[in-house]
């Protein structure tokens, strides 16, 4: 087989993506954690590792645009290419999210919950499985998988919205909780965000395996 | 309209078919270039286009290529009007051993201009077009064989266009120059089209897609003859074809 050089490069690559999608997940799912367990030394370990991340994703993407300037790769190599690019782009901010969420649990402090946290994590556990399927999807080039997938956002969304409500009625029950519900309702937020980058990121799977871009939208946006 | 349709063609050298059943539409000025390996029919099927395979022995073509509408394998076509609308640049530049000016003004000798003032004219025109002009003005009484092989490609070019063709062929016109011969030839051919069907053989793909709005993937069937196997806007060709084969052969995974 011709290009042997070129298809080792290219599925390092692709490994590559996978490890920093791994080390994403990982993000995620911990910072939701620490804010659950009050955990600050790991929120600092969060918040630091987020700088490894970003250096993983300028060296894939240096990669990446080494490749397209030596080897000219072109048609599904060339998408593939350029899904890379933007993949390690999408994980990148998925874990900013994720240090996001860290700084918060460091805001919140040692003050106690206002709530017992279990929406908080499903929904975390909800993005990172979604972000898990995704990079399977990528690694199998399962197109149909990478179409599925983005529809169970709206489950995201739904969760986003109860525990908003939910953060609200606490609100309006006792001022003294504004400061510590707001913080909560951006970790939600930042969590409703990952599922949309995993969207983002079945798109790109689409595109690279078909040459066709899909909007694939969740079915019930709120 | 100077588009060119062909349809069906099939060519034989003697019991051997070369091409098979290849249909194509090139598109009045505009870039189409065909790529494919080796021996896969694309400087046959190039030269079926101003029927420069004639001189072949044994050779027999099936099927109709219709310029601006007209069948040029029609009994009674005149080949010498023919290859004047159809002119074509090869992969080695082949200007004759004359001075630059003789040339450029051969063809239109040829075709009856003799006043020195009409020829200097077309030569000037003519060289501008190729992009020749400025490095040439001081030196036409100059041997064209002493100009580089850049040079040379564009003086080919350059007579070529001296004698108003619709149409010009090119078969691997840059295989012979350094990069920037190449890039001064694919410069060229952009300007070109303002005025010229283009329809270029190239082996490297990166020219096809750089230079070309259309192109045509050739490849060889289980009988080994050339057939076109995908054709397609350049920009699509080269992002997602169609055709397993092509996708394959561009990726460099070709077999």
């Amino acid at each position: 087989m011709p290009r042997e050089k070129f298809e080792h490069d290219l599925q390092r690559l692709q490994d590559e993506i996978l490890a920093l999608g791994a080390m994403a997940e990982r993000a995620v799912t911990e910072s939701v954690q620490t804010l659950k367990e009050q955990d600050f030394a790991r929120a600092h370990s969060i918040i630091e590792g987020d700088r490894n991340i970003n250096e993983k994703r300028y060296a894939i993407e240096n990669e990446a645009l080494t490749l397209i300037a030596t080897q000219q790769p072109m048609a599904g190599d060339l998408r593939t290419l350029a899904a890379i690019l933007e993949i390690a782009t999408e994980l990148e901010r998925i874990a900013d999210y994720a240090k996001g969420i860290a700084n918060i649990a460091l805001m919140v402090g040692t003050e106690s919950l206002i709530k017992p946290l279990v929406d908080i994590p499903r929904m975390a556990s909800k993005a990172s499985d979604m972000l898990h399927r995704s990079l399977e999807a990528f690694l199998k080039q399962d197109v149909e998988a990478a179409r599925a997938i983005p529809k169970e956002d709206a489950e995201v969304d739904a969760l986003y919205e109860q525990i908003y409500r939910e953060l609200i009625t606490y609100i309006m029950a006792d001022p003294r909780a504004i400061d510590q519900a707001t913080r909560l309702t951006w970790v939600a937020h930042n969590l409703e965000r990952v599922a949309d980058r995993v969207g983002n990121i079945c798109e790109r799977i689409v595109f690279s395996i078909t040459g066709r871009g899909e909007e694939l939208d969740n079915p019930s946006p709120r | 309209m100077t588009g060119i349709v062909v349809k069906d063609l099939t060519f034989r050298y003697g019991p051997r078919v070369a091409l098979q059943d290849v249909s194509m539409e090139v598109r009045e000025r505009q870039i189409t270039a065909l790529i494919g390996p080796s021996g896969c029919g694309k400087s046959t099927f190039l030269r079926c286009l101003n029927r420069m395979n004639d001189t072949i022995p044994g050779a027999r073509v099936q099927g109709g290529v219709r310029i601006d509408g007209h069948d040029i394998y029609a009994p009674g076509t005149d080949v010498v009007e023919l290859r004047k609308r159809v002119g074509m640049v090869f992969q080695r530049p082949n200007p004759f051993p004359q001075t630059i000016f003789d040339n450029v003004a051969f063809g239109p000798r040829v075709m009856g201009t003799h006043s020195g003032g009409a020829l200097a004219d077309v030569v000037e025109k003519s060289l501008r077009s190729a992009d020749l002009w400025n490095e040439v003005r001081d030196s036409l009484r100059q041997d064209a064989l002493a100009l580089s092989l850049g040079q040379q490609q564009r003086l080919c070019i350059a007579r070529v266009i001296a004698v108003a063709p619709d149409v010009i062929l090119m078969d691997e016109p840059c295989s012979a120059l350094d990069p920037i011969g190449t890039l001064r030839i694919e410069e060229l051919m952009r300007t070109l089209t303002e005025r010229y069907t283009i329809v270029i053989v190239t082996h490297n793909m990166q020219q096809a897609a750089r230079v070309s709005d259309w192109t045509g993937f050739f490849w060889l069937n289980e009988q080994r003859s050339g057939i076109l196997a995908e054709f397609g806007e350049t920009q699509q060709m080269f992002t997602s074809p169609r055709d397993r084969r092509t996708e394959d052969y561009i990726t460099g995974r070709f077999g």
